[in-house]
């Protein structure tokens, strides 16, 4: 096992692919000369060179619809945002038209192209770019969702993302660039999307969390098993297609399950994943399942407030409570 | 700044059938057509013959389908192209037979020029199996990949990067093939187009990007929706451009050859006005308030079909007699065709599920 930073993952794993597969291409505001707004492409241009690693103007819009009319032409392009929260401006290339140009063809054209780039909140950046998109995208048929908590998770992912022959987001973090973990040596290493996978096992309640709030719940975790609490930690890791029977299998177990999510809690991943267990493990329940999202509240910029909004430890913590019935 | 009456207060500007000196106000100012005849073109007198018999097709392939959509035999949207027959027509037959193409979703000739048949192309019209989109798309979304013709699309403007994606990986492959991108003058509004031309122009990216101005964005004039002149966008870009006269099949033909073998040699985009006019209604719910019948019927004097009609039978390319014949047939092609559509089958159940997701075993959220 090596240890890599998540950002060093990733750019792993973008690297073999590109070496492998030559249709496959990068390009993003500041992927090429800069070496990458946050670094993850850092190297690529000096490896492959002006054709495959493609600076572009801030104009998501044209370069995401670009990237689509690329990918239908044959070639499976790898779209940087800087964040999601810019690629609300190119909604439509990946809602309206990547998502949609196969069946409305009848099968004819495939748009195999990954988006990519950091979801969700980074500290005090204000309201325009703080929101966890995966929920929504996920709302969409045609397109799969990934956002993932480890760096492992990241390379093996990253890999099976960019040969998917279908449009797949793929999300990351700021906050988690630096963060360090265990990617596996083994060459070609695939973690095939849609498999989550239990990282912490528990008897006593199944905390299902993806993204940055995995951190959370674990750091909840560590916490409540002082008082002798047991958390089994339910990472989805893809967000859709999801993994739901490894859910299902936990609850029978736990019996108790609290969801934590870093997105609003109107229809959201949160909401699904508790309409989805009460259909399907409705008589191994012991309590009504509980979630951890943002508020339905925009994101303030004062720290107080923002650390009042953003899920933490203690309000997952409160949530086992809940549903163990120890408060 | 003079403070205004708020009854006063104007946006956008009005003016709907404005007769100014005695003279209609257009929709569109017609360019001058080319005056050069078939053979100083470059075609021959069966290259003429296919040219009419599609541009017949196309417009014979609209007016039944109106008819079928009257009869209520269809549903959803229908947006025609009559009027505008020269611009696929003459395209088509300028560039190469790879060279990509992508429109919006006034996209009926543009399906039957590359190679849509008008049986598949009205099996997708009444929803069939056997439709050209296997019955998912519709009236907007014709399409025949094999051919290069990659679609129609229903977002106005949305196309316009997917089709300089297209000139993308040309280029990327070096493949040598030209995308040409066709939008109406609504389009023109969007942000994408900009971002586009800006991106086209700067990456050197072989594409044809051609506003199909028809004098009306769904009912609102071009005056009255856009400023100045459509085809300057292209000044701001330092894109190369031209204007043509879309109601003559052998001006279109002419200047989509020059530029289609300018960008093959250079590599380098074009922003293109072709003007025209767009017969019926923005699509079949349009009362057509906004223009006047004088202003049509002028248009329709300039007619593409009949245009080159007239000059086969003036230069004896074909006689009356010939013509009859090859009117006759395909109208009976076109006939058979919404006989076909009609007693197709729709789609199995089962295609619902079918050509979403290119998986093993598709993933369907329940």
């Amino acid at each position: 096992m090596a240890v890599l930073q998540f950002r060093e993952a990733i750019l792993a794993a973008i690297d073999e692919e590109m070496d492998r597969d030559e249709s496959v291409f990068i390009m993003g505001e500041e992927v090429a000369e800069y070496n990458g707004a946050y670094k993850v492409t850092e190297g690529l241009l000096d490896k492959y060179g002006f054709r495959r690693v493609i600076d572009t103007p801030i104009s998501e819009l044209g370069f995401a619809g670009i990237g689509v009319g690329a990918a239908m032409g044959g070639l499976r392009p790898i779209v940087e945002f800087m964040t999601f929260n810019f690629a609300v401006l190119a909604a439509d290339q990946i809602i309206n038209h990547a998502s949609k140009v196969r069946y409305m063809t009848g099968g004819q054209i495939s748009c195999p192209i990954v988006f990519r780039g950091p979801n969700a909140s980074a500290g005090q950046l204000g309201a325009t770019h703080s929101v966890a998109f995966d929920s929504m995208y996920a709302h969409f048929p045609g397109l799969k969702v990934i956002y993932v908590s480890e760096p492992g998770d990241a390379k093996g992912l990253m890999k099976s993302a960019i040969r998917d022959e279908n449009p797949v987001l793929f999300m990351e973090s700021e906050q988690m660039y630096g963060l360090k973990g265990e990617v596996s040596d083994e060459e070609d290493y695939i973690i095939p999307i849609g498999k989550g996978k239990v990282k912490r096992e528990g008897t006593d309640v199944t905390i299902v969390a993806h993204g940055k709030m995995y951190h959370i719940a674990v750091q909840a975790a560590n916490q409540l098993a002082k008082d002798g609490v047991e958390c089994e930690i339910i990472d989805p890791r893809t967000v859709k297609p999801l993994d739901l029977p490894l859910i299902i299998e936990s609850i029978k177990k736990t019996k108790r399950c609290v969801v934590v999510d870093e997105a609003h809690p109107f229809a959201g991943f949160a909401a699904e994943i508790g309409f989805l267990i009460q259909r399907e493990a409705f008589d191994y329940l012991d309590a009504p399942v509980q979630r951890v999202c943002l508020p339905d509240v925009n994101a303030p910029f004062a720290k107080n407030l923002f650390d009042i909004w953003l899920p933490d430890a203690k309000q997952v913590v409160e949530a086992v409570n809940q549903v163990t019935y120890r408060n | 700044m003079t403070k205004m009456n708020l009854e006063d207060v104007r946006f956008a500007p009005t003016g709907i059938g404005e007769v100014e000196d005695g003279a209609v106000q257009k929709g569109v100012d017609l360019p001058p057509a080319t005056k050069k005849k078939h053979k100083s073109l470059g075609l021959s007198e069966d290259d003429l013959k296919a040219v009419y018999e599609q541009m017949f097709l196309q417009r014979r392939f609209e007016e039944r389908t109106m008819q079928q959509y009257q009869k209520g035999k269809f549903g959803g949207f229908l947006h025609l192209y009559i009027g505008q027959e020269a611009i696929s027509t003459g395209t088509v037959f300028a560039v190469n037979d790879d060279d990509d193409i992508i429109t919006a979703y006034r996209d009926h000739g543009w399906g039957l020029v590359r190679g849509v048949s008008a049986k598949a192309g009205m099996a997708e019209l009444f929803g069939k199996a056997a439709g050209c989109s296997k019955g998912k798309g519709g009236s907007m979304h014709f399409a025949n990949a094999e051919q290069h013709f990659w679609g129609g699309y229903g977002i106005v403007g949305g196309h316009i990067p997917i089709g300089a994606g297209l000139a993308f990986a040309s280029k990327y492959n070096q493949e040598g093939r030209v995308s040409l991108c066709f939008l109406g003058d609504g389009a023109v509004d969007q942000g994408a187009l900009h971002e586009t031309m800006n991106m086209a122009q700067l990456w050197k990216l072989p594409v044809i990007i051609v506003v199909e101005n028809n004098g009306y964005s769904m009912g609102t004039a071009a005056k009255r929706h856009t400023v100045a002149e459509i085809v300057d966008r292209a000044k701001g870009y330092g894109m190369k451009s031209a204007v043509i006269n879309g109601m003559d099949v052998f001006s279109v033909y002419e200047k989509m050859k020059e530029i289609a073998d300018d960008v093959r040699e250079t590599s380098e985009p074009w922003f293109v006005e072709i003007r025209t006019y767009r017969y019926r209604g923005h699509s079949m719910s349009d009362p057509q308030q906004y223009r006047t019948k004088e202003e049509l019927q002028e248009f329709q004097n300039t007619d593409p079909v009949e245009r080159l009609k007239a000059y086969i039978l003036n230069e004896k390319i074909v006689s009356e007699e010939e013509l009859n014949e090859i009117n006759e047939r395909i109208d009976q092609e076109v006939v058979e065709a919404v006989e076909f559509a009609d007693a197709a089958p729709y789609p199995d159940p089962e295609a619902l599920y079918e050509d979403m997701l290119i998986d093993d075993e598709p993933y369907f959220h329940v």
